[in-house]
Formats: C-alpha cells, structure tokens, sequence
C-alpha cells in the first residue's frame, strides 16, 4: 500500500456507500443486476439493431430514490444498408 | 397539553442513541417543558445509568403493562429537573413481555400531561425497534459517520417510508472535524447526500460526553462542552426555534484565536 493510499479515505467510504445502498434499497446484488442487463439487451435486440459494446445500463441515484437508466444508441436503417 | 412522540433509532448498536435521549430529554426540561423518557431497550436497561438515575429505581415497564403498579409509580423523578421522569426498561424479562399497542397505550396515558415523550430504541430493527417507532410521532434516526452505521441508517430511513412513519430527521454522532479536515471521514455534507434525509443536528466527537455519563449526568449540563451544545441546538430546534449549525470546523488554540482575531473587521 502506498502513502497516499493511506489517505483521503472519506472518498473511499462515500464510494463504496454509494454502491452499497443502491443494492441495499433495490434488493438486487450486483450479479442480478448484470443478468438483467443481459435479458434486457437480448429482449430489445429482437426488435432493433444495437450494439451490444455501446450500451450502458446502470442504478443512479436521486435522493431516497433510486432508478434504473439505459442508454441505448440505435443503429439507424440507412446506415445499415451503407455499410 | 399534548405531547409530541420523539423515538430515537439508529439500526446500528453503540451509535448514541440514549446519549442523544438522555441528553435531549434534560435539555428540554431545561427549557421548562415537561418530558418523559422510555427506555425501550429491555434487557438492556440504559438510559438510567447515563441518566444517573438506577439507584431509584423500584418498577420498571414491564410492571406496568403486567398491572404489578400504576403508570405514575414507574415514573422515576429526575435528580435536578422535577418534570423530567424516566420509565425504564425491564432488566431480566424477555423482550416479548412489550408490545406495539403497550407502547401505544402507555404513551396515550402520558400524552395529556407532558409536552414530549421521548423512547430510546434497542439496536437492530426487529420487535424492541418497532415497539419504540409504533407510538412515534417523529422519528430522529441517529448515525456516525463511518460506512457500517450509515447503510444501518439507510435501512431503518427504508423501513419507516415503508411504514409510513413520516420523515425522519437525521442526527450525525461523533463526528471529528480533524479527521473531515484530513479527509479520512465522511463530512455531514457526505452523509446527508447519501441518506437523502432532513438533518436536525451534527454532535462533535466529544470526551465530556464519556465523563458526563460516567458521572450521570448528561454532557448537556456541561455549559462548555461541544457536544452539549450541539444537543441543547438539536432541544431548541424540536421546540421549532430555528437554530444556526454550530461552526465546528473553526479551530481552537493559539491559532483558532488567530484566525478568528484577523478575520473580524
Ligand atoms: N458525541 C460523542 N462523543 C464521544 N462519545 C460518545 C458520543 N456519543 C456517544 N458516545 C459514547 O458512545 C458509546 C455508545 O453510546 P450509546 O448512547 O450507549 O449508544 P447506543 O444507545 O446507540 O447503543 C457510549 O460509551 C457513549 O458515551
Ligand atoms: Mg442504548
């Protein structure tokens, strides 16, 4: 470990809390929250194109509530026939 | 007269709870209003020590709610205030000699004839902690800032939304502005981003509060101590003053006096 590590630790417990009550408050482990992006991607995959690589599903955050945000760029028709 | 139900709860042990009792309860009664603490804690009776009261001691609350005396005659009297009294818990019964309703009840009896009622709650969030948050009109939900009390925090804040107790009001314990200085624990500002909950009082780390209850007598008694200011703010404010957050950052000695000595005009 090295010196500064030792230091500053407030921003260490504030992240890990962050992680930790959002689990807490949703009853939903990390490793269930994983599976469901799994399922949500493969449920809109079988209507639309995406990419897999570009999307981003997370929990924030907002007061005492919590929500679940997905990002999910659309490859659009044109494209796909340019390419 | 009708008084208000506080209950003081934390989810986590040894985070303050009955130091914040003992301590809001004289300063009230300070204040001239007419309290009454429960001790909510049975098995583990508290509140009449840090109060400095277990010599006088002859009933206890489980004698009440099983008809061995009258309400009045568990009432234990202050020392210095004579409209302060303790209720205390039972100290060899088993925890399900209480219930909500008694809570409900005994709390029903007092309420004409005092301005607060003020319940200690045992750790942990099963049957002692929702007997003392049943009869509460207001719950203060007390924590320190480190991680393992602040997610118990979080958890006791979920419960009551779930029970639709209101909006509790958080009290942050044992904080040491040196260390927020340095970075190494969580600020009130950290704290209160995380559990998302009205703040009603920060209480310093403060060694008067271990020499106040190894003497009986509550840290608010104390005229110089820090954290018996801190609670005397958080008294004022349940009285619905509105009461500024002490200054806890600014530093003492040679060079506080210094800094305070050239930032006036
Ligand atoms: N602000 C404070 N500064 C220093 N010590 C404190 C402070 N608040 C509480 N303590 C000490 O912490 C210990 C636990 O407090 P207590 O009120 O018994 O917690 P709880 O009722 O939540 O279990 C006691 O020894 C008490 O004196
Ligand atoms: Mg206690």
């Amino acid at each position: 470990m090295g010196f500064f590590s030792r230091h500053r630790s407030a921003e260490n417990a504030k992240e890990r809390l962050q992680l930790v009550l959002i689990h807490d408050r949703t009853d939903l482990s990390p490793g269930q929250l994983e599976a469901l992006k799994d399922d949500l991607l493969k449920a809109i995959s079988g209507y639309i194109d995406i990419d897999p690589q570009a999307v981003q599903i997370r929990l924030e955050r907002d007061g005492r509530s919590q929500r679940l945000v997905a990002d999910i760029p659309l490859r659009s028709v044109s494209r796909r026939r340019a390419g | 007269m009708t008084a208000q139900i506080i209950t003081v709860t934390s989810g986590k042990g040894g985070v303050g709870k009955t130091t914040a009792v003992a301590n809001l309860a004289t300063a009230l009664a300070a204040d001239g209003r007419k309290v009454v603490c429960i001790d909510g804690d049975i098995g583990l009776r508290n509140l009449d020590v840090v109060m400095g009261l277990e010599n006088r001691i002859v009933y206890d609350i489980v004698d009440v709610i099983e008809g061995r005396c009258k309400l009045r005659q568990a009432m234990i009297r202050d020392k210095h205030y004579p409209e302060l009294y303790l209720i205390p818990a039972a100290q060899t019964r088993d925890k399900n000699a209480v219930s909500a309703s008694d809570m409900k009840r005994i709390c029903n009896e007092i309420k004409p004839d005092a301005d607060f009622i003020l319940i200690d709650s045992p750790a942990g969030i099963e049957r002692g902690f929702r007997n003392a948050i049943a009869p509460a009109d207001r719950v203060l939900v007390i924590t320190n800032p480190e991680v393992s009390a602040v997610r118990d925090a979080d958890r006791v804040v979920g419960i009551l939304e779930a029970e639709e107790k209101g909006n509790p009001s958080l009290i942050l314990n044992r904080l040491n502005p040196a260390l927020v200085r340095n970075n190494d624990m969580l600020s009130a500002e950290d704290v209160l981003d995380l559990l998302g909950i009205h703040l009603i009082g920060i209480v310093p780390e403060d060694e008067a509060v271990i020499i106040g209850s190894n003497r009986g007598a509550p840290v608010v008694t104390d005229a110089r101590s820090r954290a018996g200011q801190a609670f005397r703010n958080i008294a004022k404010r349940l009285q619905g003053e509105e009461v500024p957050f002490m200054d806890l950052y600014s530093q003492g000695g040679f060079w506080g006096a210094l800094q305070k000595w050239t930032r006036r005009k």
